[in-house]
């Protein structure tokens, strides 16, 4: 299964999207997601199961104006 | 000297609101941010790597309790802006949002309809939306009819620095929403652009570029914070009426080498 994080082409390192953030190295990180332009609540990172092409944003705290 | 500015009862210490990037290190934004003193910073969602850089920027601004507002900057659809309100929300745990939605990269102005389809699904999903928009008072009456108690204008576009391009518009606005949170955001270059917005009895002012590309940006956010007290200390004291000929100041009677003809 294939899945696009960030814009990149990867395949799926796990079949949730809490398994795919710890195992992308975001574990412990203040970030927000969303799935394919919908914003997923962190509390439903664990039974969020991905499909392949899935689009993942992963965003976190950036200076602003 | 003025009341305090509150939003849903919090008080904000200053009516400088002040960006958060273009700093040339993070020691200046934050010694920017001690200068200022601002009563609100503005931040950002941005691609988050691994190495985690969003953080230390996070713990920075968090040090200084300052109500933060995230912005949806560089959004140029109304599902773009939405989502990524709702993912500022989680992250910064405020229903606070500055709403962009921009028309192009070239002009980075605010695109209207869009602007007004997003902040009417916002506020049905309970976030309080500050809307960066043109000056146009029709557009200002539609946010305000779909539930905004807040209207921002730019001055002039996006990092321009041109200060208030049409006072005018950002006149009747005042005057047209009298009950409304009036914020000045985009385009300021000069303390005396900021003054000029207060001066029109604006609540606020929201600027970034012109202290942070400052040469002593230090130095120029003092100078935004005297000036912002300044123009909104002038604003309540009632500024004189302009007069189509002159007046003398010094009294005409009494004076002297006057002779009756």
């Amino acid at each position: 299964m294939n899945i696009t994080i960030n814009g990149q082409k990867k395949p799926a390192s796990a079949p949730d999207i809490q398994g795919v953030l710890d195992a992308e190295g975001y574990k412990g990180k203040i970030v927000a997601v969303a799935r394919n332009g919908e914003f997923v609540p962190r509390g439903e990172y664990a039974n969020t199961n991905l499909q392949d092409g899935d689009e993942l944003e992963i965003v976190a705290p950036m200076q602003g104006g | 000297m003025s009341k305090a500015l509150l939003i849903d009862n919090v008080i904000l210490k200053s009516r400088l609101f002040l960006g958060t990037a273009q700093y040339a290190s993070p020691d200046i934004l934050r010694q920017c941010i001690e200068a200022a003193q601002p009563g609100l910073i503005t931040v950002s969602l941005r691609r988050e790597s691994a190495a985690g850089k969003g953080q230390q920027f996070w713990d920075i601004l968090k040090s200084f309790k300052i109500p933060v507002l995230p912005n949806t900057a560089g959004c140029f659809g109304v599902r773009e802006a939405v989502t990524t309100a709702a993912m500022a929300r989680e992250i910064f745990e405020t229903n606070w949002i500055k709403l962009e939605v921009i028309a192009d990269d070239y002009t980075l102005a605010p695109e209207p309809k869009g602007l007004l389809e997003a902040a009417e699904k916002l506020i049905a999903k309970g976030f309080k939306v500050f809307p960066y928009m043109t000056d146009d008072a029709t557009l200002a009456q539609k946010l305000a009819g779909v539930g905004c108690d807040i209207l921002m204008p730019w001055g002039a576009p996006i990092g321009t620095g041109r200060g208030l391009s049409n006072p005018d518009a950002l006149k009747t606005l005042r005057k047209k929403f009298p009950d409304k949170l009036l914020f000045v955001d985009a385009g300021i270059g000069a303390p005396s652009h900021a003054a000029a917005a207060m001066e029109l009895g604006y609540d606020a002012v929201l600027l970034n570029t012109a202290i942070a590309k400052a040469v002593d940006p230090v130095a120029m956010a003092r100078a935004f914070t005297k000036s912002i007290e300044a123009g909104r200390e002038a604003y309540l004291s009632g500024i004189i009426a302009p007069q189509e000929t002159a007046t003398a100041s010094t009294p005409m009677i009494d004076r002297p080498f006057w002779h009756q003809k």
